[in-house]
C-alpha cells in the first residue's frame, strides 16, 4: 500500500518532487517575509525607545503607531 | 474616494487578520493535498502524473491573476498618483513571482513523463518564462533604484509593458501549434474536466489564493512599518 503511494506506477519521483518543490517554495517565502517583518518591527521599537517622552506621547495618539507597538509586544510574547 | 484606504485603519485590519488567514490556509492546504495526492483518481492516459496538475495549474493561474491586478494598480498609480496603489502592488509581487517559478518548474517536471522532455521553446512555456522575467525586473527595480519617485514610475512601467504578454500567454495555445494542451476549463463553454478532478483543483486553487493573501498581508505590514521607521528618522 505505502509502496504503491510512493511509486505511483513509476510516476512517484515526478509527482513527489513537484509537490515537494511547491511546499519548499511556500515555506521559504513565508520565512523570508516573516523575518523581514520582524526586522522592521525590531527597528521600529529601537527607534521608538530612543525618543523623548513628549515625542512618544504624540506618536501614541496615531492609531497606526499604537497598532505597531501592540503587534511588536504580541510577537515578543 | 480613497478615504476607505486610511493607512492606520488598513494596518489594523492587515495586522490582525494575518493569523486567521494562516490558520485557514493550513486547513485548506491539508484538505487540498489529501485530495490531490491520495483521493482523486488517476488519469486513464497520464496515470498518476496528472496529480502534478494540482500544483502546476493553480500556480500558473495565480501568477497571471496577480500580474493582472498589478497592471490595474500600476495604471492607477499613474492616473490617481496614490501611494497606496504601489504599496499594494509591491506587496503582491513576491508571491506572484514564486507562483510563476512554481508553474515553470512543476511544468518542466510534468513535461518529462508526458512529452519526453524537461523543456521546449513552446509558445506557452516561453511566454510564461517572459512573465517571470518581468516579475524579476519589477522586484529588482525596487532593490537597485533608490529615488522613491523614480522607482514608482519605472516599476509601474515595467508592469504595464509586461501586461502585453498576458493575452499572449492566454491565447498562445490557440494562436500557435504548441506542445502545451489547450484549455480544459472554460468560463464561456463546456468544461472538459471531470468533477472528481475539478474539486481538488478548486481546493488547491483556494489554498494558493490564501497563501498569496497571507504573504500579501505580511509584506504590506512590513512596508507600512518601513514607512513609519523612515518617519521616525526625521523626528
Amino acid at each position: 500500500m505505502i509502496n504503491e503511494i510512493i511509486s505511483m506506477n513509476g510516476y512517484g519521483p515526478y509527482v513527489w518532487s513537484a509537490f515537494m518543490f511547491t511546499i519548499v517554495s511556500f515555506v521559504s517565502l513565508y520565512l523570508v517575509t516573516k523575518l523581514q517583518l520582524l526586522k522592521e518591527q525590531k527597528k521600529y521599537i529601537a527607534k521608538f525607545g530612543s525618543l523623548s517622552e513628549a515625542k512618544t506621547a504624540v506618536l501614541r495618539e496615531q492609531k497606526i503607531n499604537r497598532e505597531i507597538l501592540l503587534k511588536s509586544v504580541i510577537t515578543k510574547i | 474616494m480613497f478615504n476607505f484606504f486610511n493607512l492606520g485603519k488598513l494596518f489594523q485590519i492587515t495586522s490582525r487578520s494575518t493569523k486567521y488567514v494562516f490558520i485557514l490556509f493550513i486547513i485548506v492546504l491539508t484538505i487540498g493535498l489529501s485530495e490531490a495526492l491520495f483521493l482523486s483518481p488517476e488519469d486513464y492516459k497520464q496515470s498518476h502524473s496528472v496529480r502534478i496538475m494540482y500544483v502546476h495549474v493553480p500556480a500558473a493561474w495565480m501568477a497571471l491573476g496577480i500580474f493582472s491586478m498589478m497592471t490595474f494598480l500600476s495604471v492607477g498609480t499613474f492616473i490617481f498618483k496614490n501611494k497606496k496603489f504601489y504599496l499594494v502592488s509591491k506587496s503582491l509581487a513576491p508571491s506572484g513571482f514564486i507562483f510563476n517559478i512554481i508553474a515553470l518548474i512543476t511544468g518542466s517536471i510534468w513535461g518529462k513523463p508526458t512529452w519526453g522532455t524537461w523543456w521546449a521553446w513552446d509558445a506557452r512555456i516561453t511566454s510564461m518564462l517572459i512573465l517571470a522575467l518581468f516579475y524579476f525586473m519589477y522586484l529588482l527595480s525596487w532593490k537597485i533604484i533608490e529615488n522613491k519617485n523614480t522607482v514608482i514610475k519605472i516599476s509601474s512601467l515595467i508592469i504595464i509593458v509586461g501586461a502585453i504578454n498576458l493575452p499572449i500567454i492566454k491565447f498562445s495555445v490557440n494562436w500557435w501549434n504548441t506542445l502545451h494542451q489547450g484549455p480544459s476549463l472554460k468560463i464561456m463553454g463546456e468544461t472538459t474536466i471531470h468533477s472528481s478532478m475539478l474539486i481538488p483543483l478548486g481546493i488547491m486553487t483556494a489554498a494558493f489564493a490564501l497563501f498569496s493573501l497571507l504573504i500579501f498581508l505580511m509584506k504590506f505590514n512590513t512596508e507600512m512599518i518601513r514607512i513609519k521607521n523612515k518617519g521616525l528618522d526625521r523626528l
